[in-house]
């Protein structure tokens, strides 16, 4: 069996993602010891693309299995299509005799089958059923199923890296939680968040990012907010700003009247905070200054 | 190796086992880190830390037991000088205690009382920040620290900010604190309970298939979809007392409408009497007696009282009791009508758990809700939705 040693590569950030340092050393530690990396925190702030900087730095394909409400643990397996053998063999097709040709391979077959080690990423596992990932326990530990229906066990060759993303909808059970490494992306800090900024926009003006992030961190300390914008947000309000050529001294003169930063909609998904921000201008524009 | 440190994560609630215990052997033993404490810290976290809630608990259990063994390397620590320490502990410690161990002539001893007493001092100053306070409550006073701050918790002379699991920074993720709308979803799903009722609209594929085998032809089967289940009665308490509390009750509210089908939800004010209403501002003219409630929902439902149960004892315990009305009967047999009614019931107290001590109605209450009254916060909510879902088995 071929080994390729990717422990070589340390994981230490792409040129697209900054990583901070406790997120190497997870991701370090789930790579090594070929441990499911589970990874949480507030939507935007780059669980899912993390997955892909991973497969990126290791130079892994990446097979990416998207959980839904109604997505089942054996569809990451394989699927026995019936419904297609019973027409086939109404029809008399010649093909019914054997019944592989109607076992459909998941997501987690390809992993362990697929010619060069992959990343796999299971996205948004919390999404699934609740009993989702106890279906998946003995398969993520020993990194292998059986087929009943041709009586075949799918082994691994060798055990691919995970990457589990959550949002926390639902809680997780401790048997699956105690075979991973866990890691919370926080809310990045302004110099984490400059990092990013530089790697997404290198050629931007230093003044405009700083007016921006002003402003970013204003919006987020707004009480009430349904949903705060996070780093998907900002860069997304960035490269609009950058596209619409939008003059710096808008940014820079904040006029107490104008609440509502330019080009709102790409910071503010929701039409209640919009308003709320509404609100706080026109009690400003009462407030004699 | 490291087992002190597995015990406190125990002890602090840190559900830490074996298996995670050998996964950091095994990660050492690979060089996954290179050894430094700071990457040491984020191993362990990533090892052992399963939940973002329990981080902060576990940046304090770190602080503990590796207080003293992280600081004695790394390059620009520098030791604390010993007439320092003899100055602070001069400081700190009584005339007393320092002649009764002069007589015992053990300088280790006096470093181990000396910590003894910053570790209570900080226990004392929960306050999240690592300095020492001035206005502190503790008998050794603020006397004993000079305006230059002298830092106890970083243990330090040299320069360096605190440790990174100093900081604490997963503090407000605790999940003790209370709770926001989202919170209060993720916590009331616990709840949910799949079941097939309704309309026969979804294929069932394996029964086709099972009925095909048997009849030789094709037998469609269907079935109803699946759906959450679940029935719930809220009883929410307003006005008075409540008012401090109506934000949160609002947001239980709204995360709770969202999440059922089936959730019918009346107010009362302070305790439960013959009528119940559906609109506060028509609380007098439109009242539903208490009566219809209980015939009309079954014993399916499940019952969640939310109040704050601080009262007089007396509008629980006898008739006439009510602040608003003249009760004819008790409020304590409408407590009891309720409860026996819906074996699946709890009690939600806004009111931090603390302090139901000092409330003798919150007592009554809550032994007439059988010990089953949890307080508002993510914590005390997964509880009362894990005591609903046991009764409901």
């Amino acid at each position: 069996m071929q080994q390729k040693d990717i422990r070589m590569k340390r994981f230490e950030g792409t040129q697209d993602y900054v990583a901070t340092d406790d997120l190497k050393v997870a991701v370090n530690a789930a790579v090594t010891l070929r441990r499911p990396l589970l990874v949480k925190g507030e939507p935007g702030t780059g669980k899912t693309v993390l997955a892909h900087e991973i497969a990126k730095a290791v130079g892994a394909p990446l097979i990416e299995w998207n959980v839904k409400s109604t997505t089942k643990a054996q569809q990451g397996l394989y699927e026995y299509d019936a419904v297609a053998r019973l027409r086939d063999g109404q029809l008399g097709d010649e093909r019914v005799h054997d019944i592989s040709n109607y076992i459909r391979r998941g997501k987690l077959w390809e992993a362990f089958e697929s010619p060069e080690l992959p990343v796999l990423l299971i996205d948004e596992i919390d999404k699934a059923d609740i009993e989702f990932p106890n279906d998946l326990l003995q398969e993520l530990d020993r990194m292998e199923f059986h087929v009943y229906e041709t009586k075949q066990t799918v082994k691994a060759a060798e055990r691919p890296i995970v990457v589990i993303t959550s949002n926390n909808e639902k809680e997780l059970p401790d048997a699956f939680l105690r075979r991973c490494f866990f890691h919370y992306i926080k809310f990045p800090d302004r110099d984490t968040m400059q990092e990013i900024i530089d790697v997404h926009f290198p050629d931007i003006q230093k003044t405009l990012v700083a007016k921006a992030m002003d402003i970013f961190y204003e919006v987020r300390e707004v009480p009430g907010l349904k949903k705060k914008p996070s780093t998907s947000e900002l860069l997304d309000w960035l490269k609009l700003l950058l596209h619409e050529d939008m003059p710096l001294e808008v940014l820079q003169d904040r006029d107490p009247t104008k609440a509502i930063p330019p080009l709102h909609g790409a910071l503010l998904k929701n039409e209640q905070d919009v308003m709320l921000f509404e609100k706080l201008a026109f009690m400003a524009r009462r407030k004699p200054v | 190796m490291f087992f002190s440190f597995m015990d406190e994560l125990r002890a602090a609630g840190i559900s830490a086992s074996l298996k995670e215990h050998l996964m950091l052997l095994e990660a050492l033993d690979k060089d996954v880190i290179a050894y430094s404490p700071e990457e040491f810290y984020f191993l362990t976290r990533a090892t052992f830390v399963k939940d973002e809630g329990l981080l902060d608990r576990f940046d304090q259990v770190f602080a503990k037991v590796f207080k003293g063994i992280a600081t004695t390397y790394g390059a620009e620590e520098t030791p604390i000088p010993e007439d320092w320490l003899k100055a602070v502990a001069e400081k700190y410690l009584s005339e007393e205690e320092m002649k009764k161990i002069k007589a015992l002539g053990d300088w280790d001893e006096i470093m181990e009382t000396l910590k003894k007493r910053l570790e209570e001092q900080q226990k004392r100053h929960q306050g999240g920040n690592k300095w020492i306070g001035t206005g502190g409550t503790s008998p050794y006073g603020n006397s004993g620290y000079n305006p230059e701050g002298v830092r106890i918790g970083g243990e330090s002379t040299h320069k360096r900010a605190l440790k990174v699991w100093e900081k604490r920074e997963f503090q407000n993720l605790d999940n003790t604190r209370q709770l926001g709308t989202r919170n209060i979803k993720v916590a009331l799903r616990r709840l949910r309970r799949f079941a097939r009722e309704g309309n026969a609209d979804e294929l069932d594929i394996d029964g086709t298939i099972d009925g095909t085998a048997r009849q030789g032809w094709l037998d469609i089967k269907m079935r109803p979809e699946r759906h959450n289940a679940v029935k719930l009665l809220l009883f929410l308490d307003v006005g008075g007392s409540m008012d401090p509390f109506v934000k949160l009750c609002e947001e239980l509210f709204s995360a709770a409408t969202s999440e059922f089908k089936n959730m019918e939800f009346f107010y009362f004010h302070n305790c439960v009497y013959e009528g119940v209403w559906k609109d506060n501002s028509r609380r007098f003219s439109e009242r539903t007696p208490t009566w219809d409630v209980l015939h009309k929902y079954g014993h399916d439902y499940k019952l969640i009282f939310v109040g704050d149960a601080s009262m007089s004892p007396y509008e629980i315990s006898h008739p006439g009791g009510s602040v608003e009305h003249f009760n004819d009967e008790p409020g304590a047999a409408w407590m009891q009508r309720l409860t026996n009614t819906y074996p699946a019931a709890a009690w939600l107290n806004p009111v931090p758990e603390q302090q139901w001590g000092y409330s003798q109605s919150v007592r009554i209450i809550k032994e007439l809700m059988n010990d089953r009254m949890y307080p508002l916060t993510l914590e005390g909510l997964d509880d009362a939705m894990r005591e609903l879902t046991r009764k409901a088995g």
